[in-house]
């Protein structure tokens, strides 16, 4: 641990623990305004459909008082979408996917408004669907939006070197195909707003399950065709986000300002799990083709890569997910030639974007599951392999940028976790026990299925039906934005007489503990205890835009502007000491405990909140705007070359785990995840986002998919679509390899999304060390891992009856 | 129909509307909000709640049955303002992050105190194996537990 620190880098209770431990905590649907009345939604049973006529005549008859809300309601933008504006906030010209909503009808009892929703009749007419994205660019296929050329979203090329000339020097050639599987984000808490109509000409306030305010600001604003300051939204405490609170409740928001501007009082909508992931927006699948050109002596020389991803039915957030995949797609290697395009398509699937690890967690598996292929045909332990061919200080990158002014520490990341787990002996010893090759299940097919009576030669005996293996993966991850877009955060500090202070920035807290985060940061400056800070509500009309709370930069953006705001207070503090006590002009102070001194003569000190009343009664400003923008950096739309992100972080992790041959089942026993966040501010937030980024991890490597059936959901609840349990993972080992890195706040740079990308990629090399066997597709569950095929009932019935 | 019950200590007594969920009850008409909603079919364990010292997922009871019966939910943990030893150990350990499966967590961990004082490790993870939590991976969580139980 680094002494010169006195909080930054310990164990620091969250801030917001006590309220959520004592149950008093105010989530979004905990919040109710007197008189509000509730929003539900009407939707129409099918995937794709022009909509010919919307009739609420008969549920006029049954209650001539309803109050229903359309897209007639809406007097600015119809459709939103942060890039291409495709999506409705209520559908009027075509159902594109089953999650589409035609109107709301608002009133009183959410059970009398359900059974009254039956009563619209919509006439549609059925077209095709499209649910296959392989079929979105073939020229006969349906087009779900008419008004764009085809069902490219977006295409992003990258060419480096000559690949063909890479693949014709390389000694042999490695070609694989993976699959991705659509998952859902599963925060617990489902998603709910609250639209308060201000008096007079106050505008409208939304209290929500928002990840980014102002967004969703932005959003309501456009929809309303009203200026941005008469907007203002309140985030309630987010029960879990993920990368999930984004585009659908920006909609939601939307939904409720119209409806209660239309009837002049507040309306709140929240949604049942089934609505939550009927609507909600996934995690895009991958088809992931790679061609790998090798030398004998490991030296990887060429790499060409195919990517297409399902974007489903809006476009969403696919430009920037898949721009990450195609900066990274290579994996953390220094590889001459490349040539890499991904694809981003419309189909009728529910749509997909942001979700932790944002176009990295699909080319991570392919591309490291294909790493130890290659190693195993040279004969190398994964390890050596990776070392042969890792970035190191000074090399580049696929898109050609050189890295450098950082720490580039993926090797000692990757010995630190070799060593931790003593990986390359076990991984030797389980892979000379594999060999069962009797063991044919997944030849079996529907047609011979007099095969699905096991021969003698199926036999297991009972005592080797279970397998160890251990696996590995690495990676890089480049911090905040990048070239996707403006990359700034503010932070207001504002110091009371008394020596407490109020902190506010511009990110949102997710439930990942940023607020204790930036707290630390300001403490650690002004040399005062965390707790002496309070941290204000996240309000869009109290601080600028700060840009939206993703790419894993809270504590990189936000933590940086908090560190510029401490600073500038610190030094008006210092400054005014060295008049009050006729100080030299370089005298130096340090600010700790509560007490600021005179480095060098500890008997001239004073405390901090002596020192703040001083100061107040001196006429000092003891409030501060923090800001910070992070480096330029640069992209070529046509050949994919440039500074993607002006910083990156280190992964490593391996899986261990062990295998039951008989049913398939996969045991994690234990997860070891080294990772290089550049500075641990908090030891217990940091080893948090492991824990919890490693479990999810591995949900998306063995349980967790999202199956359609004619493009409608099979798994709507939590008994369908399986997270991961107390009981499912073993052991995790959380490790930290500091870099010294001079970004944000004492090089605090990243680490919630890269402990859950590699994850998948570390359990399917173990699982093919403990079997012998690659698996190519996710999730590899049981199914997957005995027949290396899925397994859905025929259709959406539910239950035994 | 009327009940009568024991709310976190204090006797209460409902006039009940038809078809009540016990969440409904607690939620909507005793303001008791520290109990959540994930999934209202059982699932995923936010409701939990203690009835006559057993958890229960107050989603898939009716607030009839209730009836004498004596409730406790996370706003019965604390003695008021001293936390449990059982939430401090969850501050401690970091057992929270988003903390919407918080409070049914420490209902499902306090329920098996109640009746093993002395669990196992393993008699923990089953004991919240109902509780679903998507921040945490549940290490911290059954650390908390864990250190309650040794006193740590
Ligand atoms: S809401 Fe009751 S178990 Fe999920
Ligand atoms: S802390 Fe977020 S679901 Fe458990």
């Amino acid at each position: 641990m680094d002494n010169s620190f006195n909080i930054v880098g310990k164990a620091v209770i969250r801030q917001d623990a006590l309220e959520k431990v004592t149950g008093r905590a105010k989530f979004a649907d905990d919040i109710n305004e007197p008189g509000q009345l509730y929003g539900v939604m009407v939707r129409v049973p099918t995937v794709h459909a022009t909509i010919d006529e919307i009739d609420y005549s008969e549920l006029l008859r049954v209650k001539p008082d309803s109050i229903i809300v359309d897209s007639t309601d809406i007097k600015g933008s119809k459709k939103i979408g942060a890039i291409r504006q495709d999506q409705p906030i209520f559908s009027f010209d075509k159902i594109v996917t089953p999650g589409d909503v035609i109107a709301m009808l608002v009133g009183e009892s959410e059970d009398e408004l359900k059974s009254l929703s039956k009563k619209v009749k919509i006439k549609f007419t059925e077209l095709p669907a499209l649910t296959d994205p392989t079929r979105s660019l073939e020229p006969n296929a349906p087009k779900i939006h008419p008004q764009y050329e085809s069902n490219l979203i977006v295409h992003y090329p990258l060419r480096k070197g000559d690949v063909e000339k890479g693949f014709k020097e390389s000694d042999f050639i490695h070609e694989e195909t993976y699959t991705t599987q659509l998952v859902e984000h599963a925060y617990i808490e489902p998603e709910t707003v609250l639209a308060i109509p201000l008096e007079g000409n106050k505008g409208i306030k939304i209290i929500g399950s928002i990840q980014n305010p102002f967004t969703a600001r932005k959003v309501v604003a456009s929809v309303l065709n009203w200026p941005l300051t008469k907007v203002r939204i309140v985030q309630a405490e987010l029960g879990g986000s993920f990368g999930g609170k984004d585009d659908t409740m920006n909609i939601l928001s939307a939904r409720a300002a119209v409806a209660a501007l239309k009837i002049g009082k507040p309306i709140k909508i929240h949604y049942s799990r089934e609505e939550s992931i009927l609507e909600s927006y996934k995690r895009h699948p991958y088809i992931l083709k790679y061609k790998v050109g090798c030398m004998k002596n490991g030296k990887i020389i060429a790499m060409k890569i195919d990517i297409l991803a399902d974007g489903g039915a809006y476009s969403s957030m696919s430009p920037f997910v898949t721009w990450r995949s195609v900066v990274q797609a290579t994996g953390p290697y220094d590889i001459e030639n490349v040539w890499t395009d991904v694809r981003a398509v419309y189909t009728n699937n529910p749509y997909t974007g942001a979700m932790r690890g944002f176009g990295s967690p699909q080319p991570i598996f392919a591309q490291e599951s294909i790493m130890d292929e290659i190693a195993i045909k040279l004969n190398l332990t994964p390890d050596e392999f990776r070392r042969i061919n890792g970035f190191k200080a000074g090399s580049f990158t696929a898109s050609g940028q050189k890295l450098e002014n950082h720490d580039v520490n993926l090797l000692d990341v990757l010995d630190t976790a070799i060593k931790e787990t003593n990986f390359t002996s076990k991984w030797k010893e389980y892979k000379s026990k594999t060999s069962f090759n009797g063991y044919q299940l997944d030849k079996i097919s529907d047609t011979n299925a007099e095969q699905l009576i096991l021969k003698k030669k199926d036999y297991i005996n009972p005592n080797k039906l279970l397998w160890k293996g251990i696996g590995l993966s690495i990676s890089y991850r480049g911090c905040s934005l990048g070239a996707e877009g403006i990359d700034a955060a503010e932070a207001y500090l504002s110091v009371q007489n008394d020596g407490s202070a109020y902190l506010l920035s511009g990110l949102a807290e997710n439930g990942q503990g940023m607020r204790t985060t930036h707290s630390i940061i300001a403490a650690e400056v002004l040399g005062i205890s965390p707790d002496k800070i309070y941290y204000l509500e996240t309000d869009t009309g109290l601080i600028p835009d700060s840009g939206p709370t993703v790419a894993s930069r809270s504590t990189l953006m936000g933590g940086g502007a908090v560190k510029a705001a401490s600073d500038i207070l610190r030094n008006r503090f210092e400054d005014f000491l060295r008049l009050e006590w006729k100080l030299k002009s370089q005298s130096e102070f340090i600010f700790k405990d509560g007490f600021v001194s005179v480095n060098g003569n500890p008997q001239q000190k004073i405390s901090f909140s002596d020192l703040c009343s001083l100061a107040y009664k001196n006429g000092i400003c003891l409030a501060a705007i923090g800001w910070y923008k992070s480096p330029e950096v640069n992209w070529d739309e046509h050949t994919g070359q440039g500074s993607a992100y002006f910083t990156y972080v280190y992964g490593c992790q391996v899986a261990e785990v062990t295998v039951n041959i008989g049913t398939g089942q996969v045991y994690i026993d234990k997860i070891t995840a080294v990772h290089n966040p550049g500075k641990v501010i908090n030891l217990l937030g940091a080893e948090g986002q492991v824990y919890g980024g490693v479990t999810q991890g591995a949900g998306y490597g063995l349980w967790e998919q999202v199956t359609t059936d004619g493009g409608k959901i099979r798994e709507l609840n939590f008994d369908q679509y399986l997270i991961p349990t107390a009981k499912d993972l073993k052991e995790i080992k959380p490790v930290f390899v500091e870099g010294k890195d001079v970004y944000g706040a004492w090089g605090g740079k990243s680490l919630g999304e890269p402990t859950l990308e590699l994850t998948s990629a570390a359990i399917a090399n173990a699982i093919r060390n403990a079997t012998g066997k690659r698996f190519y597709n996710l999730p590899i569950n049981l199914e997957e891992l005995l027949l290396r095929r899925k397994l859905f009932p025929k259709d959406l019935k539910r239950g035994s009856s | 129909m009327i009940i009568n019950f024991k709310i976190n200590g204090k006797e209460t007594l409902i006039n009940l509307t038809k078809n009540k969920r016990l969440i409904d009850l607690l939620r909507d008409d005793l303001k008791l909000t520290g109990t959540k909603e994930g999934c209202s079919i059982g699932e995923c364990g936010a409701c939990t709640v203690i009835v006559n010292g057993k958890a229960v997922n107050s989603c898939l009871v009716l607030a009839q049955q209730v009836d004498e019966c004596d409730v406790i939910t996370v706003e019965g943990l604390a003695e008021g303002n001293k936390l449990s030893e059982l939430q401090q150990n969850f501050l401690k350990y970091g057992a929270i992050q988003c903390g919407f499966c918080t409070p049914g967590m420490l209902m499902s961990a306090y329920a098996l105190f109640l009746e093993n004082p002395t669990p196992s490790r393993e008699e923990i993870e089953t004991a919240i194996e109902g509780n679903l939590c998507r921040c945490t991976g549940y290490k911290p969580i059954i650390q908390a537990i864990t250190s309650t139980v040794s006193g740590e």
